[in-house]
């Protein structure tokens, strides 16, 4: 399991990068879902965000997820690539798989690296 | 390049070859619409009659069927299809009518309809049942429907959450979802029931009801149901059965005198109407008295009474706050409720229970002969089908490597993965058309393959190896998504 | 106990084996004051006495084939279906089976399914087919479903046209109960003569859907090229309700730029059985694929590089995603797709070709015969396929019961969906008609009072 120490997760495992306003899906996330096959980002630019609310909806073969907010804030990048590409977000979800940015974003409930990986390996059982 | 078993229609076509024509026009004939409202070309195929046989014969025989052996599918209830059935569906007086006949032409078919109505009705306990929707998800919606159109008549528009236990159906919250409710998960307790506590905690004046099946989809007769419905009614909620698993109540009991508001029946399941490869079904639905006025329309109805020497008139009538139409015309007759009708008259009260009694004997035998080899995590008697895990302590072997080994032995697999909440889930539901040897095999094939999972687990990774086909890459299908094929492109060229 | 093949001496081996005494302790859980109602149901038939009573109910009705000659249609069609189909049909490998969750041993309904949708694809000229809906009405629905959820909710106003069968409309209604639409168009007392493009004026920023129908409910063919193209303009998707006999012959109505083309496909090898089970057919373009309901068959290669086919896209469905799932639906007709698809296939270009050639010949010839009756006539000069409407010198009820005393079944009565349309009948003709049939229904109007 890949966690950079840079970021802040969720519960719900998204990544947020507090200094680029990045968010995606972390890689616990990407290898529980397995083969992602379908991406909907739910958000447009420009558009206020709140944390919690849904921003996008993954599917894999077999399972499907929603993505929420990890903050709270603007829109300023929709990474649109992602829709003619959703096996990006199993193949590098912390570089190529951004999924959106939010700008002057307050952060909901997350934690650190080491807090996320604990919370991941609890889970396992 | 991957291996051709058997072409597509289209790859057997061939330019200039006819199967079935017509007769020639008989009329003087008129000049065509003018050619912009005409299509250029119709890339269809071309095929003589005995092409399309042999080829659908072979598609046919690359299927597993209930004819060919058992299918022990979970909540699908893959009973026998009488032969009967398909004889009295296809007679020419139901084929042949019309469904916007004037309804003086069509009083076999009402006749037929009505009968339907009340034996259901009969059966179940209910006070009004509609036979329009045409499977049990178009049912539920149909319910639900009539939930959220009670309270919103009644002004009671705080109703939002639909209280849904964590074993159910996964059309349950997405019939709920179509209507915009919210979904409150109920969780189970150790013996398989709804959690009577939770229950108690999410019971307030916002919940508009409670959809439930009983037997739940670990086959358990909820064993405080008449509590459970009780919560839910004297919050003001209404009470939807999931009648998925009826093949267990038959005779047993009524979910209308349990106190269900609404339920409903899955006739391709229960009554013995095939299920087709996918459909069609037919999902009647019954309620209770409170929600009558609410039923579909149009219903079937007495419009005027007959006597001893005239026939009562049938026709169409129409609730008073009906929801509306579910679908065009009047429900899968034909299809669905001719061989309800048929299998219903050829049990009578004492064949339906018979019913019920051996599907319930048959899953209890098994899983007493399972027991000792497979986990059963909510061990009891269990209704009409049970929950077993397919996993071994220190194996790598999984619910779905067993599944498919079951098909080298020549059985259907249980269903995988359902419920939730069981891990590795095995769902086993033999009905009562299944012998005691063929349940035996069953349970022999089973006990060794937990054998071979242990000595030899690549046998059951790499299963099936006897059957038609192999494992699937649905990885390659869902990312290339090739959905349809074309005439070959050089066809023009072959003619 | 017919299909119960348990004999008693077994049944007690097995009752042992269970640990309880009687098949009645099994249900222990049951409360004791509602166990083993008596249940007031006629008793039993033999399979004999079951044979006898259901064709004694069938026979009490008068149909197509042995009584009455039918010129009715209004959403349900009288045509040919080749012996083949049901015989094929009748295969238990086909009808027993269950949904084909399980591909290595259900590769003759997952490829039947394919060819079914591929089959669709090439009518209609879109990309991509579902395995089919429950009937021409749900699919419609269905159409909208799609639009709500490709909107996420954000626009809410369909415009329906008023020409779309009045029984669709009525579907749509009830099922769009929960997300509070607005609904336009659908009012039977404009004026029915006013082309497609009269719908433009109630298409605004809001509108999520379009719906038209072709050829539309009272048989008249338009092409829709313009109306989707601003319908368009405005960012609204138009679905097509298209009869599938009329779309062998005219213009697709993915060439006309249409997102989805839906309809009943009962036409296709199905009898009339009263109203069901249909086939519902629904076709889209690609990039909605995520958004439309029902199941869905794409082509893979299995572990021994056999080209294979699996359900794909489940995700989608209502088993995972739950209530985030466009719709509820989890089957689909699937033995009725294999009958469309055996039907198409048996016919083939050639016979499919005659069909519609018949459809259309013979519907002229009737209507120009009525219409030379005096005070009966054509009520709309627009171009038809094979159902058209007849204006008539009395209530069309009136005409009909008449029709019915002489043993035809006349067509169907507008008056009950368009008050403007009391006098008017919409008739329906397929190669099922001869031109005995058509001149005796002429010979029998013109001698009514």
């Amino acid at each position: 399991m890949n966690t950079p120490s840079n970021l802040k997760y969720t519960k719900s495992d998204e990544w947020f990068d507090p200094a680029t306003g990045a968010v995606g899906l972390s890689d616990y996330a990407q290898s529980q879902l397995s083969d992602i096959v379908f991406v909907e980002i739910l958000v447009d630019e420009g558009e206020e965000v709140e944390a919690g609310k849904p921003i996008a909806s993954v599917e894999s073969v077999k399972a499907s997820s929603e993505i929420y907010a990890p903050a709270a804030g603007k829109v300023s990048a929709v990474n649109r690539e992602l829709s003619d590409a959703p096996e990006t977000l199993n193949s590098d979800p912390f570089g190529a798989g951004w999924m959106i940015k939010i700008e002057g974003g307050t952060t909901g409930e997350v934690m650190d690296a080491a807090a996320y990986e604990a919370y991941c390996t609890g889970r396992e059982h | 390049m991957a291996t051709i078993v058997e072409p597509t229609i289209f790859e057997l076509s061939s330019p200039g070859r006819t199967g079935v024509t017509m007769p020639a026009s008989d009329v003087p004939e008129v000049a065509l619409p003018p050619k912009e409202m005409l299509r250029s070309e119709l890339p269809l195929p071309e095929l003589a009659e005995v092409d399309v046989v042999r080829h659908y014969v072979k598609l046919s025989k690359f299927n597993y069927s209930v004819d060919d052996g058992f299918y022990p599918l979970g909540s699908c209830t893959m009973k026998y299809n009488p032969k009967i059935n398909e004889d009295t569906c296809r007679l020419p007086g139901y084929l042949f009518t019309h469904p916007l006949q004037p309804i003086e032409t069509v009083q076999g078919n009402l006749a037929l309809m009505f009968e339907l109505q009340e034996w259901l009705k009969e059966i179940s306990g209910f006070a009004g049942v509609t036979l329009q929707p045409a499977a049990g998800a178009h049912g539920e919606f149909t319910g639900v429907l009539m939930m959220s159109a009670y309270h919103k008549l009644r002004g009671d528009t705080k109703r939002t959450k639909m209280l849904i236990p964590d074993a159910a159906h996964g059309t349950n919250p997405a019939s709920v979802g179509m209507l915009g409710y919210s979904v409150v998960t109920i969780p189970s307790d150790a013996r398989g029931n709804v959690d009577l506590k939770a229950l108690e905690a999410a019971c307030d004046d916002t919940v508009a009801g409670m959809m439930l099946t009983n037997p739940n989809t670990l086959g358990m007769f909820d064993e405080h149901i008449e509590d459970v419905i009780k919560l839910v009614h004297d919050c003001g909620g209404l009470m939807y059965g999931d009648g998925a698993n009826l093949n267990a109540l038959l005779g047993i009991v009524r979910p209308g005198d349990l106190g269900f508001d609404v339920m409903h029946f899955n006739l391709h399941k229960t009554f013995s109407v095939p299920h087709g490869g996918g459909g069609p079904g037919s999902g009647p639905v019954g309620v209770s008295q409170r929600l009558v006025d609410f039923l579909p329309s149009p219903l079937v109805g007495v419009l005027e009474e007959g006597d001893d020497e005239t026939a009562p008139l049938y026709g169409f009538v129409t609730p008073e706050n009906s929801i509306g139409r579910m679908k065009a015309f009047h429900g899968h007759f034909g299809g669905g409720l001719v061989r309800a009708y048929t299998y219903i008259v050829m049990h009578g009260p004492d064949g339906l229970k018979d019913i019920s009694q051996y599907a319930v004997l048959n899953a209890n035998y098994l899983q007493a002969r399972l027991r000792d080899t497979y986990h059963i995590p909510f061990d009891r008697i269990c209704m009409h089908e049970f929950v077993a895990e397919g996993q071994f302590p220190g194996s790598d072997v999984r619910a779905l490597d067993i599944s498919k080994r079951l098909m080298d032995y020549k059985f259907h697999p249980p269903t995988n993965y359902f419920p939730l909440i069981v891990h590795e889930a095995l769902m086993i539901e033999p009905t009562e058309t299944e012998n005691k040897d063929t349940l035996d095999r069953f349970a022999d094939a089973l006990i060794k393959i937990a054998d071979e999972a242990k000595t030899q687990p690549e046998l059951l990774h790499n299963a099936p190896s006897t059957t038609p086909f192999g494992r699937m890459d649905e990885v390659k299908a869902a990312r290339e998504l090739v959905l349809c094929c074309w005439l070959p492109e050089n066809y023009e060229e072959l003619a | 106990m017919t299909y119960i093949p348990i004999s008693p001496k077994e049944r007690d081996a097995m009752l042992e084996t269970v640990g309880v005494k009687s098949l009645d302790d099994l249900f222990e859980a049951v409360p004791a004051k509602h166990r083993f109602p008596n249940l007031d149901l006629p008793p039993a038939l033999t399979e004999m006495e079951a044979a006898a009573r259901l064709a004694d109910m069938a026979s009490s009705n008068e149909n197509v084939r042995d009584h009455l000659i039918s010129f009715l249609g209004a959403g349900a069609y009288n045509h040919y279906i080749p012996s083949v189909v049901d015989h094929m049909l009748r295969r238990g490998e086909f009808y027993t089976a269950y949904t084909p969750y399980q591909p290595e041993i259900s590769q003759g309904t997952l490829q039947a399914i394919f060819e079914y949708q591929s089959l669709m694809t090439n009518l209609t000229g879109m990309e991509v087919s579902n395995a089919s809906h429950y009937d021409g009405a749900t699919a419609t629905a269905e159409a909208v479903n799609l639009a709500y959820a490709q909107f996420r909710g954000k626009r809410k106003k369909i415009v329906m046209s008023p020409t779309v069968h009045p029984q669709y409309r009525e579907v749509i209604r009830t099922y769009s109960q929960g997300m509070g639409l607005e609904e336009a168009g659908d009012d039977p007392n404009v004026d029915l003569e006013a082309g497609p493009e009269s719908l433009m004026a109630l298409v605004d920023d809001q509108t999520m859907l379009v719906v038209v129908q072709y050829p539309d409910f009272f048989g008249r063919i338009y092409d829709y090229t313009k109306l989707i193209e601003d319908a368009h303009a405005k960012g609204a998707l138009v679905c097509i309700v298209a009869n599938p006999t009329a779309l062998l012959m005219l213009k697709t109505p993915a060439s006309m730029g249409a997102d989805v083309v839906v309809g009943e496909a009962q036409p296709f090898g199905i009898p009339l059985w009263y109203g069901g089970p249909y086939l519902g057919f629904f076709t889209t373009k690609k990039s909605y694929v995520h958004k439309m309901a029902g199941r869905l068959v794409g082509e893979t290669v299995d572990a021994r590089g056999q080209r294979s086919y699996v359900l794909t896209l489940t995700a989608r469905e209502q088993h995972i995603k739950r209530e985030r799932a466009t719709s509820n639906i989890c089957t689909n007709q699937g033995l009725l797709a294999l009958a469309a698809a055996v039907y198409m296939s048996t016919l083939g270009k050639t016979g499919l070709q005659q069909v519609a050639n018949l459809c259309y010949q013979k519907a002229h010839y009737a209507a120009n015969e009525l219409s030379k009756i005096d005070g009966f006539g054509m009520c709309f000069t627009q171009p038809f396929f094979h159902e058209f409407v007849l204006c008539c010198p009395k209530p069309a009820s009136e005409v009909n019961q008449y029709l019915l005393d002489n043993g035809i079944l006349g067509g169907y009565d507008l008056g009950k969906d368009y008050p403007s349309l009391k006098d008017h009948l919409l008739i329906a003709v397929t190669e099922m008609n001869t031109k005995d049939e058509i001149d005796t229904l002429v010979e029998i109007l013109k001698e009514m009072k």
